[in-house]
């Protein structure tokens, strides 16, 4: 019991080597990884998350947390996929065509990690195309788009439209998010969901898949 | 004597506005680097410019935001020349010349590039930009102190004056970077690095800029340089819209000059129109 509460705290406060050294413990101490992850990771992350929205953690913090997490699933995702364990889904992630910023998405794909899903990261200034078929191939429950220029959130609505024209918009939700986009904007654009920072990425990715 | 202080010794300058958009009502494609029409397209970075100059802006900067290597692929050394050339054209010594540099992008705690790699590309960035001459350069929009620390080293090592300027846009009242940093932390960190003079631009809007101003000039002794955007972008429709008018913007003058502005002009959002109704301001309330 001790470990895993040394590892909640060793994942808020961003310190990746106790995270390690805690995830070993526990498994040797015969917790199931799947445990491990769902009663543990999630829930710290999770916690990351609300500070990060109280604003009392800044982006290096979140980072911190993010690389002690990951600490940790490097030791238990080959245990987990040995058992079969499913991830909570499975998402494509990128920034839009002609945008090269990847900050914001690099901890949208962090976050979602950490909240147990299996992220594809196709990185920065993704066609619409390529978006098309990453989900189609790997079976995606969800793509996050991301774009930080109101110049280019434009291709937000054209790769939801190339969804659409593949007939591929029913199988997955679609989120938006980054600076300059709005609730509105992801509203006119067909968008199923939108947040505002990498903190409440997770809940929506969760109330998403779950619908 | 100091450039800077030279300049300042009649009281605050007006520099200028925003140029991205200013590029885009003149054909920039969205999604485009705007730098690159250094090359491809002068004339209308050179309209810019003077458009700027004729609203009164004693200061304007050049179209090389984005011409480091880390930022953008491209014949970096010519777009940074050729920036500095076509705003010194339009200024034709009616205006000082700072030239512009952005941060990387990529943040350097998350991994994605190293010390060397940043301080080799602003080095390069630097020394293009001072071969064409202009009057200071400018390292903004920046959020890591860290990343900042190695700009300011690189732009310094031109032997040009350099001022440094970060995006307060993060925290409960507006007053962190995105990575944390105070307006105090930052003041310390920047003047220790060699600043010769500290500020704040871009930012979520002019009526959080003045709180920053004072807290930045109560924690360092060189001039502070202010240039907020005019509000935060809004859709309407596909089109982008910013909230704030020229003349909201321009009825903070006095206070951003009370609180120790040394440079006052305009970020994102901003036009000609907003640098008029600073000039406009700064002769009401002198």
């Amino acid at each position: 019991m001790h470990d895993l509460k040394l590892l909640e705290e060793a994942l808020i406060v961003g310190d990746w080597k106790t995270a390690a050294a805690a995830t070993q413990a526990a498994l040797a101490g015969g917790v199931a990884p799947l445990t491990i992850v769902t009663g543990h990771l999630m829930p710290a992350m999770d916690e990351v998350g609300r500070r990060f929205e109280r604003e009392d953690y800044f982006v290096p913090e979140m980072l911190l947390s993010a690389r002690a997490m990951k600490a940790s699933m490097e030791i238990l995702r080959p245990l987990l996929a040995s058992s079969g364990a499913q991830p909570v889904g499975r998402v494509v992630i990128g920034t839009v065509k002609g945008d090269l910023h990847d900050i914001g998405k690099n901890l949208v794909a962090a976050m979602l990690e950490g909240g147990g899903f299996e992220v594809i990261d196709l990185g920065a200034d993704v066609a619409p195309e390529l978006f098309i078929e990453a989900a189609a191939a790997r079976n995606a429950d969800l793509v996050a788009l991301s774009a930080l220029l109101t110049v280019t959130m434009g291709w937000m609505k054209t790769t939801i439209d190339a969804f659409q024209a593949a007939g591929l918009r029913q199988k997955v939700k679609i989120m938006v998010g980054g600076a300059p986009v709005t609730q509105q904007y992801a509203d006119a654009i067909g968008a199923d969901g939108f947040t505002d920072s990498a903190g409440s990425a997770v809940a929506l990715a969760r109330k998403l898949v779950a619908a | 004597m100091n450039p800077l202080r030279k300049w300042l010794a009649g009281g605050p300058l007006i520099t200028d506005g925003a140029w991205g958009t200013e590029l885009q009502a003149r054909g920039l494609k969205p999604g485009a680097a705007p730098d690159t029409w250094n090359l491809a397209h002068p004339d209308p970075v050179e309209d810019v410019a003077r458009a700027y100059v004729e609203a009164g802006s004693q200061v304007i900067l050049t179209n090389t935001f984005r011409a480091n290597a880390i930022a953008m692929k491209g014949d970096l050394e010519l777009i940074n020349r050729a920036g500095v050339e076509i705003s010194k054209r339009a200024a034709a010594g009616r205006a000082l010349v700072f030239a512009s540099i952005g941060p990387t992008g990529k943040m350097l705690m998350a991994g994605d590039i190293t010390a060397q790699q940043v301080r080799a590309a602003f080095d390069a960035q630097s020394s293009a930009l001072a071969s064409a001459g202009p009057d200071a350069l400018l390292v903004e929009t920046m959020s890591d102190i860290a990343e900042a620390r190695l700009a300011v080293a690189a732009a310094k090592s031109t032997g040009l004056s350099v001022i440094v300027s970060f995006a307060f846009d993060s925290g409960k009242n507006k007053d962190r970077t995105m990575m944390g940093a105070t307006p105090e932390a930052v003041a310390a960190a920047m003047v220790e690095a060699g600043a010769d003079a500290v500020g704040a631009n871009c930012g979520v809007g002019v009526e959080y800029a003045a709180a920053i101003c004072r807290r930045l000039h109560a924690a360092c002794d060189v001039p502070v340089w202010i240039k907020p955007n005019a509000g935060l972008p809004k859709m309407e429709g596909t089109a982008v819209r910013y909230g704030t008018t020229a003349e909201f913007f321009a009825s903070h003058f006095a206070a951003l000059r009370d609180a120790g502005a040394s440079f006052v002009g305009a970020c994102c959002g901003s036009t000609p129109d907003f640098i008029r109704a600073l000039v406009n301001a700064r002769c009401a309330s002198s």
